[in-house]
């Protein structure tokens, strides 16, 4: 984004605290891309406050499984009818026999997918590490992040400082909303 | 927060014993720094295990198949055996870890991580097993459908390339849903550990950072795999039964097969589960962790799946008698009284009779013994397999071609040596990942929350 906005990160050790902090946050008018939230574990509390729909991950998941049980039927005729022989007395294209085919490639290439839409849909794998990040976020505190201009970062701040932070930290550059 | 709970309010926790966020990351990424006797010695054994294995099967590729016991007529023997105990083995890691997590039972947390490793571990051990009993395992490729000059194909309709699709297949998935639910402990590993372990796994968490993007489409992603999951494990022990089910020899060829090695799979898998979780409870301190309440769940579902399994032995035998085939029912007495008598019993005694004990909840709640039993499913269900494979093809319909197969030793020592490659595997998992689920325990925890007070900060 521009580089004309900073950022600030608040640690806060109680899940409520980093809840209020971002329902003031979206009520003083941040949006949602300004804000990011980090905790240790999935939190519904904090995805409510952010107002998620959606995840685009069913359909990478949708689509991967029709793939696959395409995939699994046509590799199974082609390569029968490519080289046609019988056994067991059984037509060429044995549909009940391929369906097993199919069933595996579709939970092949479904789950695969599902994989691809979650790397994509969560921006991993990131190489380089978040610049503004505290390592407490894996182990038990909750993080805010907000990104704003300069004129509106003093605002941010005290809505932040409200909830208590054990840790503040300031992101003049703001880096780490790239 | 930290406050001791009465009686009532413990019982109603999953882990009454743990208390904070940081409780839990410190005890478990310690695992990963204080190896301990115990494990250098079960780590060596299975390293002697592994010399074993490919010492054994390296004798198999120099000088052929004919140093194992096969012949005509039983083409398959130990090896097969082996390859569908492992199997079987792998289906109740996914089970904890999918099906579990599907129906919400509270109790998976603890466990699902060293299950679903143990679920790939077991994977990776049965797949090696048809190469070995392939004998030439040079030409493993061919069981792949790729074009070739000679515009050969394998036969879409026989279930052994079937099985080809199901077990890769699953080793792929279960190996991806693995990692992929790893990913937040790993990046809490990584956030604590020091050098050459915080290269590592700065490489292995992808840059996980636990951020409010992460977690929504992680969960979603994982429910998806999870679903992907399920039906697949019951695809897989499916088609390995159909191995045999789609075949004619009496005592094969039976449409129970399906469902009956598939409850017969995750009685095995839960009997390893136990196996493992017992001495890793043991050697790492995690008595909190590991509570008397999941190996009580635990054993429940090893009774549950003993009973289905008991009842399709003795459908077996029914079906055996009421469908009045002259073959059929040779064979199932052969079974029983035959010149493989023992391992009948072995496979009954082990399998219906000892897990009879659990029906009491002093057995249920007393480690020690249920350790005991355990090693004793995972015998019987060996021998379940051996008795299936090696009695049916012993006995089939003309007289004139019943045989007696007795494995070799090489065939001993490819299977003893298969648990050292197993244990290799899991006892090096134990110590570079987290062997519970980091993450996923703290999920069942009650958050930390500030309420309406605002005490002070606890660290």
């Amino acid at each position: 984004m521009s580089g004309s906005k900073q950022g600030i990160l608040a640690s806060y050790d109680y899940l409520d605290s980093a809840v209020e902090a971002i329902e003031s946050l979206r009520r003083a008018g941040f949006s949602r891309k300004a804000i990011r939230a980090y905790a240790p574990v999935p939190e519904h509390d904090l995805e409510h406050a952010m107002g998620y729909g959606q995840s685009p991950v069913r359909v990478f998941a949708l689509v991967g499984a029709l793939t696959g049980a395409a995939t699994g039927f046509a590799l199974a005729i082609f390569a029968s009818t490519d080289w046609p022989l019988v056994t067991g007395g059984k037509p060429i294209v044995s549909i009940p026999a391929f369906v097993v085919i199919a069933f595996e490639m579709t939970i092949l290439f479904g789950a695969l997918s599902t994989a691809i839409g979650l790397f994509i849909a969560t921006r991993l794998p990131r190489l380089k590490p978040l610049v503004v990040y505290d390592p407490e976020f894996t182990a038990g505190r909750f993080g805010v992040y907000v990104a704003a201009g300069p004129e509106r970062m003093a605002e941010a701040r005290r809505l932040l400082e409200e909830q208590e932070p054990a840790e503040l930290r300031e992101d003049p550059e703001g880096v780490a909303n790239a | 927060m930290a406050t001791a709970l009465n009686e009532s309010e413990r019982g109603a926790q999953t882990h009454p014993d743990i208390t904070s966020f940081s409780q839990v990351n410190r005890d478990i990424l310690g695992i990963l720094a204080r190896p301990g006797k115990v494990w250098w010695i079960l780590f060596l054994l299975s390293l002697a295990g592994v010399g074993l294995f490919f010492g054994a099967w390296g004798r198999v590729v120099v000088q052929g198949i004919g140093v194992t016991g096969l012949m005509s007529p039983v083409g398959w023997g130990v090896l097969i055996t082996t390859f569908v105990f492992w199997v079987g083995i792998a289906h109740s890691g996914t089970l904890i870890s999918a099906i579990l997590f599907l129906f919400r039972a509270p109790w998976r947390q603890s466990i699902y991580r060293a299950a679903e490793a143990m679920t790939v571990f077991a994977v990776m051990t049965a797949g090696l097993f048809p190469l070995i009993h392939m004998g030439r395992v040079w030409h493993g490729y061919w069981l792949i459908p790729y074009p070739n000059e000679r515009f050969l194909w394998p036969n879409f309709r026989s279930p052994l390339l079937w099985d080809v699709f199901a077990v890769t297949t699953y080793f792929t998935v279960s190996a991806v849903f693995f990692y992929l639910g790893m990913l937040p402990d790993v990046a809490a590993a990584r956030d604590q550990a020091t050098g050459w372990r915080k290269k590592l796994y700065t490489i292995v968490a992808l840059g996980w950072s636990g951020t409010d993007r992460e977690w929504h489409h992680f969960g979603k992603a994982y429910v998806f795999l999870a679903a992907f999951a399920t039906p697949l494990v019951l695809s897989v022990h499916s088609v390995v039964s159909w191995d045999f089910a789609m075949s004619i020899v009496p005592g094969w060829h039976a449409t129970i097969f399906a469902p009956y090695f598939v409850a017969g799979a995750i009685f095995s898998g839960v009997a390893m589960v136990i196996t493992l979780t017992v001495p890793l409870r043991k050697i790492f301190k995690l008595e909190a962790y590991l509570t008397v309440r999941h190996f009580d769940a635990m054993a429940k579902l090893i009774l549950l799946t003993s009973l289905i399994v008991m009842y399709a032995y003795l459908t077996e035998f029914f079906m055996a008698w009421y469908s009045g085939e002259e073959v059929e029912r040779t064979s199932f007495w052969n079974r029983l009284f035959g010149h493989y008598w023992w391992a009948s019993w072995i496979m009954l005694v082990c399998n219906g009779l000892v897990p009879v004990l659990l029906w009491f909840r002093r057995v249920r709640h007393s480690i020690p013994a249920l350790f005991v039993i355990s090693l004793f499913i995972n015998i019987g269900m060996w021998f379940e397999r051996f008795v299936i494979i090696v009695t049916s093809l012993s006995h089939e319909f003309m007289p004139f071609a019943w045989g007696v197969y007795r494995p070799s030793a090489t065939e001993i020592a490819i299977l003893v040596g298969s648990f050292g490659w197993f244990f290799f595997w899991f006892l090096l998992f134990t110590r570079i990942l987290p062997p519970v689920a980091i993450a996923e325990l703290k999920e069942v925890l009650p958050p930390p929350k500030r309420g309406r007070r605002k005490e002070a900060v606890s660290s």
